[in-house]
């Protein structure tokens, strides 16, 4: 080997927490609508593996799929129909709707939403801005890992959420400590996988680069990021839905407004067409934020060849 | 500089000991190697795995440095890889996120040409490799030979004084290999360059050159050389003809019945 590569070894120790975080990023991800369109937005679990799914699909069996999701849909709406009606505690779905047009008109809905959608963003954003310059260092530099590592193995294995005592004394019960508790949890699920991306990047590439005239700097820009926008990308998603989790259970905990905020109170007078509400709008638009990532990662990442 | 190798070599490689550390032992890649290729030489190299061969061209390449020993190209030491030594991977090794057009114009870029001058070089080399109706299309829309051929159309663009080739067409199959043979000597024929390329194909080995390099394992050593005197343009003919079968028959001898501890000593042209 030649001396001049700041770039750590391949197999770099990270220890075993982060072989479990690796393994979302370890498989460059592909594009699987149907993989994710399953996926609950709050889950901390990584986008499903691309696996070996054809992701060309004739229109006709396309149609199919969607027939079936619809099937599902009415389907799952009408158990909970039948529920309610023969005797839990569930309210119908006309309930549910009425209650939330209610709410909207009142405009607490809008209030509640704005509420918790500045918080995940401010913390999701600002985590993976820094989780994204961060892994890059890690993976580039045996210096940066050396001294970011240690910390950030020991917070991965604390939820962000666990943290929130601490950080209400010390940061006061404003919007701060939730946004920061959201900002851990979205930036540890980057920065890992940031970290992978660009340890994994394909020695052979960085040195077509090298024997073209390139040095580090070029190389850093027009090889590496490049090559690990993939595992970013599924970084940020698995962040996003980290962030979300974080997000409802910190308003449980602490706030005066918010969707998590709302469930929460309406639990004290037994409003479970509130919570229902509440339950619906989290999961839709964590749904949409996921599917602008997923659109971003298709835009970004088209160039993969697909196994 | 501390060796002054013969004037007339473009490539010069002078004891080259390479050695890799193992657990509790050290493996000798490459014991003492000596090789002089004039200029505009096509040298082939093929021998068993693990006789040395990619070791030698990553030592040429400057992607690594010898234990002992030069490596001397141009007059220069290699130190560290630079444009102008071309390096064709068997993996192809090009940019998925970029086109053919921008994986052809990449070193360009890096060398600081200006746009249009790239656009008129990178069409010049797409041309030549024939992947004119490709030139927009991403790496992943192409068959392996065409990967291969852009990747030939890359090393080239960048002017480079050698190019060395390691097992370009060893991931192909054998009928995109013959075509890609001889497309490659139809370039090379034009655009001439020192070439030194690495095979384990003995026909390969035979076809393409003008002098073939074999080597041998434990440690990595040459074996034997063996000049190929065969006309060119290498056709199908010159592939078929008694002549070609002699040499290929006189190769294949040393890649599979090698006498142990045999070297050909300083071997040189």
């Amino acid at each position: 080997m030649t001396a001049s590569t700041p770039r750590t070894s391949r197999n770099g120790a990270v220890g075993n927490p982060a072989a479990s975080a690796a393994d979302p990023a370890s498989q460059p991800p592909a594009q699987d609508a149907r993989a994710t369109a399953t996926q609950p937005p709050d889950s901390a679990e990584p986008p499903s593996p691309p696996g070996g799914r054809s992701t060309k699909r004739r229109p006709g069996k396309r149609t199919g799929l969607r027939i079936l999701n619809a099937v599902s849909i009415v389907g799952g709406i009408t158990i909970w129909w039948a529920l309610a009606v023969s005797g839990f505690e569930f309210p119908t779905p006309p309930e549910v709707v009425e209650t939330a047009i209610e709410l909207w008109n009142d405009g607490i809905l809008q209030e509640d939403v704005v509420a918790s959608l500045t918080r995940v963003l401010a913390g999701f954003i600002a985590g993976s801005a820094v989780a994204i310059p961060v892994g890059f260092l890690m993976g580039w530099y045996t210096v940066a890992r050396g001294l970011f590592e240690p910390w950030i193995q020991f917070f991965r294995t604390i939820p962000p959420l666990a943290l929130l005592p601490v950080v209400l004394v010390l940061m006061g019960i404003g919007e701060l400590p939730k946004v920061f508790v959201i900002f851990l949890a979205a930036f540890l699920a980057c920065v890992i996988s940031t970290y992978q991306g660009v340890v994994n990047v394909d020695r052979t590439l960085i040195n077509a680069a090298r024997v073209l005239g390139a040095r580090n700097g070029t190389i850093f820009l027009r090889v590496v990021v490049p090559a690990s926008t993939p595992f970013i990308l599924v970084g940020m998603r698995v962040g996003l839905g980290s962030a979300w989790a974080t997000l409802v259970a910190a308003e449980l905990l602490a706030a005066q407004a918010g969707l998590g905020y709302r469930m929460q109170q309406a639990q004290y007078y037994y409003d479970t067409a509130t919570i229902f509400v509440g339950i619906v709008v989290i999961g839709v638009l964590g749904l949409v934020m996921d599917r602008l990532l997923l659109f971003a990662d298709t835009k970004l990442t088209g160039w993969q060849e697909r196994r | 500089m501390t060796t002054t190798p013969t004037d007339t070599a473009k490539i010069s490689v002078r004891r080259v000991r390479k050695t890799f550390d193992l657990k509790n032992s050290e493996f000798v890649a490459l014991e003492s190697v000596s090789l002089d290729i004039a200029d505009n030489e096509f040298v082939t190299v093929v021998g068993p795995s693990g006789c040395g061969k990619s070791t030698l061209m990553n030592i040429l390449a400057g992607l690594e440095t010898p234990t002992s020993g030069h490596a001397v190209v141009d007059g220069k030491d290699v130190r560290g890889p630079g444009p102008e030594r071309g390096v064709i991977f068997q993996q192809y090794a090009l940019f998925p996120w970029l086109t053919v057009r921008k994986n052809i114009e990449f070193g360009l870029k890096v060398a600081g040409l200006r746009a249009a001058e790239r656009r008129q070089r990178a069409e010049y080399f797409i041309h030549m490799v024939g992947l004119d109706q490709f030139a927009d299309a991403l790496p992943k829309m192409l068959s392996g030979g065409m990967k291969q051929r852009c990747a030939i159309a890359r090393a080239y663009a960048v002017n480079p004084s050698i190019l060395l080739m390691d097992e370009p067409f060893g991931a192909l199959d054998a009928l995109t290999r013959v075509t890609l043979q001889e497309q490659l000597l139809g370039t090379w024929s034009r655009e001439k360059r020192t070439v030194m390329f690495i095979t384990h194909d003995v026909d390969e080995a035979v076809f393409l050159a003008n002098r073939v390099v074999v080597m041998a394992a434990r440690p990595g050593r040459i074996y034997d050389i063996v000049d190929v005197d065969l006309p060119f343009p290498r056709t199908e003919e010159v592939r078929l003809s008694p002549e070609f079968g002699e040499l290929r028959n006189r190769v294949w001898h040393s890649v599979y019945h090698q006498t142990p501890g045999v070297a050909a000593g300083h071997a040189s042209s």
